[in-house]
């Protein structure tokens, strides 16, 4: 089997260097260089077969009638199935809510739904098949936004709901509302001195991971299946696709395949069902693998909102209260939806203080692109919102939009709109401090004695000025993202880690569910594991589904949750080890009685550094394992009338400062710096957090100016899904991002440590929109901001 | 129909090769290298790029019929690749970086430890360039052709010469410095 | 499909002429992403890399022979004096990856408002090479382009090479994109001032269903020119001046909106660019002047 099946081996140093806090690479680098590492859609088997999806053509449509006869018909075609071939009751899936079908019903909801699948000898036979499946359809109205939605004759895009929210909703197209109500916002407006409105547009951004989605489903003697698949939680997964296939969970075995990026694209199912109803069908292998075009229809994308904002100051700049309205657009099924309005409500205020406030987010059913999770998560929409604002305050204040900001900050013990305490550090006033004080980069970087560099100017490449219409701005942004998962869900992970001694070595061997995405956590796992026991030689297992789950590798969670796993699960191992060495050498020394032990360097030794004994011969050829779940401190849901609850666990703070070059007359923006502050609690792999932070930024760049998908109002299909026409920033776009990277400690987090791959996607993009208000003076209400927007020919 | 061509200096034939299939798809499901990626499939990511016949290409478009009887480096061949052009300019056997790469043990199957690597690839996991790595090849193979034309590059020249290679997780700067780093250590090593 | 191997040109003719239907692939640019993504099966696939002189050019006296499969990057590093906006053009298209493969025969294959090398052959002054077993023809630049995507080829014709006047002005090339880099003209323009002639030429992409000249503008300047005597006194050309040849420019656009810009953006950038352009090459222009001037 190619899959990265075998266990990684992490061999450092004699002392156990390449613990917590060092720069150490990662462990499958070599493989990733070299081209050996085996992605989800590198997987090979003998005799296997190609499965390809039809997907429908209209947004909104009844399926008057399928013909597969055609297609069955062709040589080389193994199996057609559509809903009807679906084989037990179960016939839905969903991450919160199963409202969608694995294979339409009667109804496509949106362009680009699932129909039918085909398994045949060569990817071109089962494109040819697919193609001569007839589908009838009858179009239906499209509902494409709140009007259309909540209209009183509107066509309920899901009939008969009875998903936990439809109780509380104010119509059956919407998918949740979380109001989130404090103090008395009535009073507090009459205190203000000014006052601010804004109406904000976040367009709809794709995550843009650029392994296609893809896997192979192999038969099992047992009548199981065993998926290699490139997701974001194997065991979420697994929930989902078991009682599709009508197998009991250990007869569907899942092992992650290499993760060509993930940014949230991966957290709802996308193939996974279909590879293995048409393995189990076919008795052979599938393998399915999404060419671009179809990614863009193959995986959730970021929400796309209307926000609307008003904020109070008073003169002497404090604000005073703030209502807002958010609308996200959450598509033809729920996805994390409702999580996401969520994050909304309760993250809307973003990090400042502000007692008076009235708050509603809430998440549409519209025949658009469904919606879900991508970095940031509902935190993001707001932030561009807020950030806004607070530009338009300070302005209309006269006061510097930093100090403004600064003033208003939160810090720790601020009080939340949902009236939760922040107990932990929230430099949120030294972020913006820090971000300001850097050096700034020198003016037109592009005159040189040659002429200009129009690599270096708007444009680029394409040569369209030499320096024209080029005029500089400069702007601030700050955000506050939640980490873990929230409101209440039971955000758990699973280490099981192991020491023995192999060819008279101690070894630790570490074993989770992680998903691997490319952000790391399998080089922090093991240097949590050098660090907790002391043993060069750590090997982290393939994540599979014969440990208990990880959660998902999203909400900035994974070095926080699974690494705070498998720390617990190291300190278990060494109480162990610690007990076997006192029941062996205990009488020999009295240290082993009284005083703090560690193990070091393969030894066990004193807090005083004397040395006890040697691992291998307390070990003696004793195997210690543990495996255990862990779980960050409860949360509680938002009550769903007032938003008051204690709701998050922890928050990521970061703030960015951009400098940009726009030519004004064409309106083409080069972002020549986004200097970057964040404080990360404890950076257990310095190198991997500038990382985070770096990538984080970009995508916060590319959807203030390039990135969006666009979906046509008339008919709700999607008008660029390919890389022609969804740009994402090339290394031309991108600019010099420098960080400062603060390390205030988070004293109920393992080590401390803060999660921290989404703050920097927040900040990025409206500081990227501030600096271009400062060129261009104009007031620009959505992002991504294009060329038209700022030439007034939109 | 039936295609030879030489990948990475060895012989290749392929067979029962569909006409519209491209060289991207006979090297990852025919040859068993599936190193060059198929993010796009459309010119527009660079992660399928190989040099054909010395130049890099995306190999998602050139017609697997198109490449009979020409040569085509892949990232799997890029150490090699690499390790003859320095014995080719006189540095075989007197690189500190071959010397280094060369004491390493046998490969370690599981991890690639001990695998030897061309600079650039070495200079990509030392500076922290590969998160996910899936633009990671595609990056590497044009890359390493450009410090063979440009052994100095300036930054704006690293920027336009991979200009035509998308990553989404790096936010390229970790790229950049990997590509700074080669450059550095093949000028010191010369 | 069947994937034809031509040796030489007469071959690939006469397979042209065989079937009419055969999709002639050379760098691959269009037609492979058409294949990939299901777009297009043709009958016929024909590769014409197998024959090499479509990948030479020759200089001649007063103009350069370019072969219809000379990859952009060489038209960058060797034709930059003899076909300045050409290689400032071919700068401009896609990644360096598909500049190492693609030719101008792509793009006037294809026949795609938005391909690159219009505005710059049809600002230079340039003619087709087709042929067919029937025999050849040069078929003027200005009457290349027949509509959206609808060349002046006969089914049975291939492109052989384009024949550009060399240089004997400046010339410069834009274009507008999304991004600064990769990136699909939103729209495009080409200027070519042809001192000898005492004319300018224009081009524009991405911004009719064809790739078009400005005539109304360029006989404007000509004019404008001619009167004031800015070719002999190299005086900068009066701001209005510019701003007319621009408005005219903007005027001789046809466009759409699309996914990838506004009718009206497009209007207003082509002006932009058609100004800016105008003062790039006329500054060059006299620079070359005083340079002569200062020689004598």
């Amino acid at each position: 089997m190619p899959a990265n099946g075998a266990p990684t081996k992490i061999t450092q140093g004699s002392q156990t260097k390449g613990g917590i806090g060092e720069s150490t690479l990662r462990p499958d680098g070599t493989l990733k260089v070299t081209g050996e590492f085996a992605y989800s859609s590198d997987m090979w088997h003998e005799d296997m077969l190609w499965g390809q999806i039809l997907r429908s053509t209209v947004a909104h449509a009844e399926i008057v009638s399928i013909d597969t006869s055609e297609a069955l018909a062709l040589p080389g075609v193994y199996a057609v199935l559509t809903y009807d071939d679906l084989p037990t009751a179960v016939k839905n899936y969903g991450l919160e809510i199963q409202d969608t079908p694995v294979l339409a019903h009667g109804k496509v909801r949106h362009h680009g739904e699932p129909v039918a699948i085909v398994a045949a000898d060569h990817p071109e036979t089962a494109r040819r098949a697919a193609a001569k499946i007839k589908v009838d359809y009858r179009e239906l109205p499209v509902i494409t936004d709140e009007a259309s939605a909540t209209a009183p004759d509107a066509i309920l895009v899901h009939e008969n709901r009875d998903d936990h929210h439809s109780g509380h909703v104010p119509h059956p197209n919407i998918v949740h509302r979380q109001p989130i109500v404090r103090g008395d916002v009535a009073a507090a407006r009459r205190r203000a001195d000014v006052i601010v409105e804004g109406e904000y547009t976040f367009g709809m951004q794709d995550q843009a991971f650029l392994g296609p989605e893809s896997g192979l489903a192999v038969p099992e003697e047992d009548g199981g299946v065993h998926l290699y698949i490139a997701t974001q939680w194997l065991h979420s997964d697994l929930r989902q696709i078991a009682p599709v296939l009508g197998l009991p969970e250990d007869k569907v075995r899942m092992t992650l395949s290499g993760v060509g990026g993930a940014f949230g694209g991966r957290e709802d199912l996308s193939m996974q069902i279909h590879a293995c109803l048409l393995a189990l069908r076919t008795g052979k292998p599938v393998k399915i693998v999404y060419n671009r075009f179809e990614s863009f229809f193959g995986h959730v994308h970021r929400h796309p909102a209307k926000l609307h904002y008003e904020h109070g100051a008073t003169r002497d700049g404090k604000l005073t209260h703030m209502k807002c309205r958010i609308v996200l657009d959450g598509g033809a099924y729920a996805s994390a939806s409702p999580a996401v309005v969520g994050n909304a409500s309760s993250l809307s205020v973003g990090p400042y203080v502000i007692d008076d406030v009235d708050i509603e987010a809430i998440a549409l059913y519209t025949n658009n692109p469904p919606c879900g999770a991508m970095r940031g998560f509902g935190a993001v929409q707001a932030c561009f919102a807020y950030e806004a604002q607070m530009d338009k305050l300070a302005a209309e204040l006269g006061m510097d939009p930093v100090e403004f900001r600064r003033l208003n900050a939160m810090e720790q013990g601020t009080l939340l709109p949902t009236g939760q305490r922040v107990d932990s550090p929230a430099p949120v006033a030294e972020l913006l401090r820090r971000v300001k004080a850097m050096p700034m980069p020198p003016e037109r970087q592009w005159e040189s004695s040659e002429g200009a560099d129009v690599r270096q100017l708007p444009g680029g490449l394409s040569n369209t000025t030499h320096g024209e219409g080029v005029v500089r701005g400069v702007g601030y942004a700050v955000g506050i993202k939640n980490v873990g998962f929230s409101e209440g869900f039971d955000d758990y992970s699973t280490a099981k880690v192991r020491m023995e001694v192999v060819a008279g070595e101690p070894v630790v061997t570490v074993h989770t569910a992680m998903a691997e995405v490319g952000q790391g956590g399998v080089t922090v796992h093991a240097q949590i594991a050098r660090t907790e026991l002391g043993v060069a030689q750590v090997t982290i297992n393939p994540a599979d589904t014969r440990v208990g789950s990880a959660g998902s590798t999203s909400a900035s969670r994974q070095t926080y949750v699974t690494g705070g796993a498998v720390k617990n699960a190291c300190e278990l191992v060494r109480e162990k080890v610690l007990e076997i060495g006192r029941r062996r050498f205990g009488s020999y020394h009295p240290a082993w009685a009284t005083a703090e032990l560690l193990l070091e360097g393969g030894k066990v030794v004193t807090d005083g550094g004397e040395v006890l004994a040697d691992l291998v011969d307390v070990l003696e050829g004793e195997t210690v394992e543990v495996e255990e779940e862990w779980r960050h401190r409860p949360t509680e849901p938002f009550d769903l009338r007032t938003g008051q609850g204690n709701g998050h666990v922890q928050y990521s703070f970061a703030a960015h400062r951009a400098v940009v070059e726009v030519d004004t007359e064409l309106g083409l923006v080069k972002v020549i710096e986004l200097a970057c502050a964040q404080d990360v609690g404890k950076a257990l792999n310095p190198l991997s957090v500038l990382g985070q932070i770096q990538g984080g930024t970009t995508q916060g760049l590319g959807v203030a100016v390039m990135e969006e998908i666009v979906v046509d109002p008339k008919t709700a299909k999607v008008k660029n899904p390919s890389f022609t026409d969804y740009l994402i920033p090339t290394i031309l776009d991108t600019p010099t991002i420098p960080v400062d990277v603060l390390e205030l400690a988070d004293e109920h987090a393992p080590y401390g440590l803060r999660g921290i791959g989404e703050a920097p996607t927040l900040s990025s993009t409206p500081a990227v929109l501030a600096a271009i208000r400062a060129a261009t003076g104009l007031e620009l209400n959505r992002t991504p901001v294009r060329p038209e927007h700022l030439t007034g020919t939109a | 129909m039936r295609v030879n061509f030489t990948v990475n200096g060895r012989p290749q034939e392929a067979d029962d090769v569909w006409e519209g299939e491209s060289l991207l798809y006979v090297l990852r499901e025919r040859m068993g290298l599936p190193g060059s990626k198929n993010a796009c499939e459309q010119g527009e990511c660079g992660s399928c790029t190989v040099r054909l016949d010395g130049v890099p290409v995306c190999s998602c478009l050139v017609a697997a019929g198109q490449v009979q009887g020409r040569e085509v480096v892949t990232v799997e061949g890029l150490a090699d690749y690499a390790r003859q052009r320095s014995c080719g300019t006189g540095g075989c056997g007197t690189s500190l970086e071959e010397s280094r790469q060369w004491q390493a043990k046998g490969t370690d199957s599981r991890t690639g430890e001990g695998t030897e690597l061309a600079p650039i690839q070495q200079a990509f996991i030392d500076a922290g360039a590969v998160q996910c790595g899936f633009c990671t090849p595609g990056l590497l193979v044009a890359a390493d052709e450009m410090l063979e034309r440009n052994p100095d590059p300036t930054d704006a020249d690293i920027r336009e010469a991979l200009s035509g290679n998308l990553c989404r997780c790096t936010g390229y700067e970790k790229i950049m410095d990997a590509v700074r780093l080669a450059a550095a250590r093949q000028g010191g090593a010369v | 499909m069947d994937f034809l191997r031509p040796a030489s040109w007469e071959e690939a003719l006469a397979a042209k002429a065989e079937h009419p239907t055969a999709v002639p692939i050379a760098g691959g640019t269009d037609v492979m992403v058409e294949i990939n993504f299901d777009h297009r099966r043709p009958e016929y696939l024909m590769d014409l890399n197998r024959v090499g002189d479509l990948c030479e050019w020759e200089v001649g006296e007063e103009s350069v022979r370019l072969g219809a499969s000379v990859p952009y990057t060489r038209i960058m590093e060797n034709l930059r004096a003899e076909l300045p906006g050409l290689a400032l053009a071919s700068h401009t298209v896609a990644s360096p990856q598909i500049r190492n493969r693609g030719g101008v025969g792509g793009n006037l294959g294809t026949a795609s408002p938005a391909g690159d090398a219009h505005p710059a052959l049809l600002a230079a002054g340039a003619e087709v090479e087709v042929e067919s077993v029937r025999g050849t023809r040069r078929i003027p630049i200005d009457e290349f382009y027949k509509g959206v995507k609808r060349n002046a080829l006969a089914a049975d014709e291939l492109i052989r090479a384009v024949h550009v006047k060399k240089a004997d002005g400046p010339q410069q090339f834009s274009k507008v994109g999304t991004r600064n880099a990769m990136v699909i003209a939103v729209c495009a323009f080409g200027l070519a001032l042809h001192p000898e002639t005492r004319t300018v030429r224009t081009g524009i992409g991405s911004a009719a269903p064809t790739p078009i000249r400005a005539e109304a503008a360029e006989e404007f300047l000509n004019a404008a020119l001619e009167e004031g005597g800015f070719w002999d006194n190299g005086k900068i050309v009066t701001p209005s001046v510019a701003q007319q040849f621009a408005d005219l420019c903007s005027a001789a656009c046809n466009p759409i909106d699309d996914v990838r810009g506004t009718a009206s953006y497009r209007r207003h950038a082509v002006g932009v660019m058609a100004r800016r352009t105008l003062t790039w090459t006329w500054e060059s222009y006299r620079g070359a002047r005083r340079n002569i001037e200062g020689a004598a």
